[in-house]
Parts: C-alpha cells; structure tokens; sequence
C-alpha cells in the first residue's frame, strides 16, 4: 500500500543517533563523493536530479547553487533555512528530530559542491530543543571526522553553526534571514544583489530549506535518476506533505511529489473529521490560496497548483470542515500577517493591519456593506508591492477566500 | 550597577565570539544566553553586550525590541506558549486559552502575581499535527485537553 518507502524521516525511537544513522548507510555518499568527484560534477548531479527547493518558492536548488561566483577571494556561506514558521507547516522540525545527520551529511555534499566551508543552520528559537539535539549531532560527527577540518582525510573542512531566532516569522524570509544573523532585525533587503553574490557579511551565500537540504544525500545514495523517477521529470524526489486541521489522522506524509491533494487527505489522512465534509483546503501553508473541495484533485506540485490558482508552498496541506465560519479562517489569516509584517513596507503594515481590523469587525457583527471591497482594495494594494514576498503571502489567501467564499462573508456581513 | 555573568555564561559568550566569522553576528545568541540566566535583558546588560561585541548599545535595542521571544522585563518561571494559528484553532485552541486565562487569573500576555506564570497566545508553533498544542518553557505538549492542561501543572515543581 505504501507508495514511498519513508527516506527522508526513518522511524524508531534512536533514529537520530550518529551509529543508527551509519547503519542506515549515512556518510557513506558524502565520503565516496567527496574522495572521488570535483565540486562541479557534484553541482551538475544535483542539476539532473532535478531538486527544487522544498521551502516554498521551487527554485532549482543546483541552478541556485551554480549562481555562486567562484573563487572571488571572498569566504562563501551556506544557511540552512530551519526557520519553519508557514503556518500549517510541520515537516522540518520532523527531519530535525528523527534524522539531524541526514541535514548534516545534506549540508556537507552542498558545501563541497560550492565550496563553502561555514555552514549556518537558522533555527525558529521555539525549536530549542531540536537545536540542542543538531548541536549534539554536530559534536558527534566533528568527532568522527565527518565534520571539521579535514573530512574523510580529503582536504575539505566545514564548520556548522546552529543560530537561534528570537521569534519572528519573517526571518524564514531569506534576506530577512541574513539580516538576523548578522545581528540585526530581521528585515528584509531589497533584491537584486541576490543573496548568491551578495548574501551573508555581503559574501557569496547559498540558502535553503531544511527538506532541501536532507534530499541532497539521496541524490548521491541513490543516483540522481533514481531521484527523478520518484517525482516527476522536471520537480524530483518526494515532497513531506504535513495534514492538520479537521482531518481523521493529521500527520506527515512523505509521498512522491505530484501525488493528488485529495488522494493526500483522504487515502493517506484518513479523509476529513468525524461529522465533517470538507469546506477549504490550503494546499501549501497558510500563504497558499484557499482551495473549494471541488478543487482538490490537483496533483501536488509546483506547475499543477499554479495552474489551479495556488501554490504548493512548503506543502502544509491545511483541511477547514464545513462546522468553520468562513470569517473565523478570514480572522486568523489577518491577525497572523499583520502581527508577523515587519513594518519596512507601507503596503505590507498598513494593509495588513486594516484587513485584520476589519476582519475582527465583521467577525463582532459590525460589518458594512463596502467591506469586502475595501479587503479587496487593501490586499489587491499589497500585491508584488512589498520588498519581500510577505506581501504576496498575506495577499493572497485573504484575496482567495473573499472571492470563493463571498457568499457566506456576506452573510456574515448582513446578519 | 555594574553588570556580570556567571562563569558558565561567560565562557558560553566568549565561545561565540570566537566561532562566529564576525563578532556583532553574536549578538541574538549572546542575547539568549544573558537571557536564559537573568531571565530577561535589563539596561545594563544591553550596554555590557555592546561593549563585549564591539556595536553600539542601540543596535542591542533595536534587536531586542523586534523579536517577540527576547525581553525587557522579567517573566515567569514557566512561560507558557499556547498556539492560536488556524490548525491549533480548528482543534479547539480558544478554548485551551480561555482555560488557562480562567485557571492562571491572568490574561494571555501577562504574568500572575507571584511570578510563577507567564501566559502568551503566540502564532504557529510549528507542531500542526499535534493541534491544540502549547509549549511550557522548552516542552512541547499536544494535542492538550482541558484534563490535559490540568496534568501538566500537576507536574511542574
């Protein structure tokens, strides 16, 4: 029954340990890689592995890691994206948990590839406790050469630095990211230079998602055709799809990318709630565009949920039964943008809170007949307005739900 | 008054700035450290973190007042996280606050008058599949119940 032999999060209860991690053949790829591959047959492997990012955007991680410039005489950087704050999302924080050395060999294979030899993992400070528990596979992997100076007796050195956040969403935004290492707010820089030439200390910097990062190993397992014959053509590998919400079994599911939404929550999160049908569906976190039920046959990835109007995001699929008031969700969606907006830009800090206000209105009985408009206006004035793509992110759910689900807010408007 | 740390701490900052490529880069895990041993940053703690890191005492507070996880004022003994975003919502999560507001005799955001207690309603924790789920201090809990909530105070000292 099972359509994917889970890779990515391995069962049992000592599964992070460095020794269960060796018996399941870990370090393995990275040592016959790196004793016997140049750093550029490294970066085209991953190139025809086809693996796209994992935290929301879908850009090409071997394309990504190709814009590097080589050998300008400045240190590179790679920041592992650990951020996970998308609402809805869950996955990384599994990877961390049960498989830290599989991050940690992904991290070694990308650092070679581009020749980086200090790696930062930016972890949410709420996961303190995964943090402390990377720190410890850290330690573990220094001490048997995996990590250091002189990995696998080759030459190659790679120094990893787990760096806390303090509790800001924004900073999963990647130059927001970078700003917070460097010791400032976390506030996003305009783009271009992009991070690639001008990231980190204004270094060369590549930065991913923590999934990204813990597919690399596989490619150099299993074979980068392999890895694509698991997804698709031109998106490989598996994606970790998170169900919560009004479903029978939330949980991660790790299946091949393009696996149908609805197959996800019916075949594998055992379909929606006890007394429940379905009402909404985000498909990819919370900055995804709602999904009707009639809609929800969209295969899983990039292309497909573009095509269908919404995104796949970082695949946390959220599932909204029809006991929910439409405007409860509408509620929660403004409050969470405009308390995460960073307030750099006017569109982004204003929009924001005044579509949560009036939401909160509607929500206490007061709406007026404008008011599905002026969200409209609102969010329709933050769209590809922003420095970052919080603006987009808190525009288009908002947008999605006022459109497919207007009826009900007018009801709520009315009553 | 003048500012210092215990010699655990104090080896914990100087490690940092030896390993980070830059020493003002130190300055959110160094925040943390001071942190987790006074339980929040004070004025002169600000002024010794710009010294050892070498920036102005300005960008200490400009840091510190943009993540919400970093303080000015002391919390409680046990801070208590509960999530409020849409999957922790579905699952009952208003009602696990409202509990907890009842049971602690403070609203969310406040500390109770002892100083045992610090209540926060906070965005995605990040631990969906566990909805409604809290975290006291570093410790998850979820899916929590009423009778749940009640258990986890039992066990704390």
């Amino acid at each position: 029954m099972s359509d994917v032999t889970a890779t990515l999060i391995p069962a049992g209860e000592n599964s992070f340990r460095l020794g269960a991690y060796v018996g399941r053949g870990g370090y393995e790829a990275a040592r016959k890689t790196i004793l016997t591959m140049k750093p550029r047959e490294v970066l085209e492997e991953v190139k025809k592995a086809n693996l796209r990012g994992r935290g929301g955007a879908g850009f090409p991680a071997g394309s990504k890691w190709a814009f590097v410039p080589q050998a300008d005489g400045r240190p590179k950087y790679l920041c592992v994206n650990a951020d996970e704050g998308e609402p809805g999302t869950f996955k990384d924080r599994a990877i961390m948990t049960q498989d830290p050395h599989l991050l940690l060999e992904g991290i070694l294979l990308t650092c070679y590839a581009v020749g980086i030899h200090t790696a930062f993992i930016y972890i949410r400070a709420e996961y303190e406790a995964i943090a402390q528990r990377l720190e410890a596979a850290i330690e573990e992997a220094r001490q048997k050469g995996f990590l250091g100076p002189d990995i696998f007796g080759s030459g190659f050195g790679l120094d990893v630095l787990v760096h806390r956040g303090a509790g800001a969403y924004i900073c999963g935004e990647e130059t927001a990211l970078l700003e917070s290492i460097e010791g400032k707010r976390g506030m996003p820089r305009l783009k271009p230079p992009f991070p690639a030439s001008v990231g980190l200390f204004r270094s060369p910097t590549v930065i991913n998602n923590v999934e990204t990062i813990a597919n690399v190993p596989l490619i150099f397992r299993y074979g980068a055709d392999w890895f694509v014959a698991r997804g698709l053509p031109r998106d490989g590998g598996t994606r970790i799809f998170g169900v919560s919400g009004a479903v029978r079994k939330p949980g991660l599911y790790e299946l091949p990318v393009g696996t149908p939404l609805g197959k996800i929550i019916y075949e594998w999160a055992g379909g929606p709630a006890e007394g429940q049908s379905i009402k909404a569906v985000v498909p990819g976190g919370l900055s995804a565009p709602f999904l009707t039920p009639e809609e929800i046959d969209v295969p899983m990835d990039y292309e497909s949920l573009a095509r269908a109007k919404s995104m796949l995001g970082s695949a946390g699929v959220i599932v909204i039964g029809d006991r929910t008031p439409i405007i409860d969700v509408l509620r929660i969606v403004a409050r969470f943008y405009a308390h995460e907006s960073c307030g750099q830009c006017t569109p982004c800090r204003i929009g924001t809170t005044w579509i949560s206000k009036i939401a909160d209105r509607i929500g206490a009985g007061a709406g007026t007949s404008g008011d599905l408009d002026l969200i409209r206006h609102l969010a329709e004035g933050m769209k590809a307005k922003t420095l970052c793509p919080m603006g987009d992110a808190a525009a288009f759910p908002v947008l999605s739900i006022v459109e497919k689900f207007g009826q009900e807010l007018g009801e709520a408007i009315s009553r | 008054m003048k500012f210092s740390l215990s010699a655990e701490s104090a080896r914990k900052v100087e490690e940092l700035v030896r390993r980070y490529p830059r020493k003002e880069a130190a300055l959110l895990p160094v925040l943390h450290v001071v942190q987790r041993e006074k339980g929040f940053i004070s004025p002169e703690a600000e002024e010794w973190i710009a010294a050892t890191l070498g920036i102005p005492a300005l960008q200490v507070r400009e840091v510190l007042s943009f993540y919400t996880l970093l303080r000015r004022k002391t919390a409680g003994k046990y801070v208590i996280q509960v999530c409020r975003n849409i999957s922790c919502y579905l699952a009952g999560a208003e009602d696990i606050l409202k509990y907890l507001e009842i049971k602690l005799g403070v609203r969310a955001g406040a500390t109770t008058p002892d100083g045992r207690y610090t209540l926060l309603a906070v965005e995605c924790l990040g631990n969906c599949d566990h909805a409604p789920c809290l975290m006291v201090n570093d410790e998850d809990y979820g899916p929590v119940s009423k009778d749940a909530v009640d258990g986890i105070f039992m066990g704390l000292s």
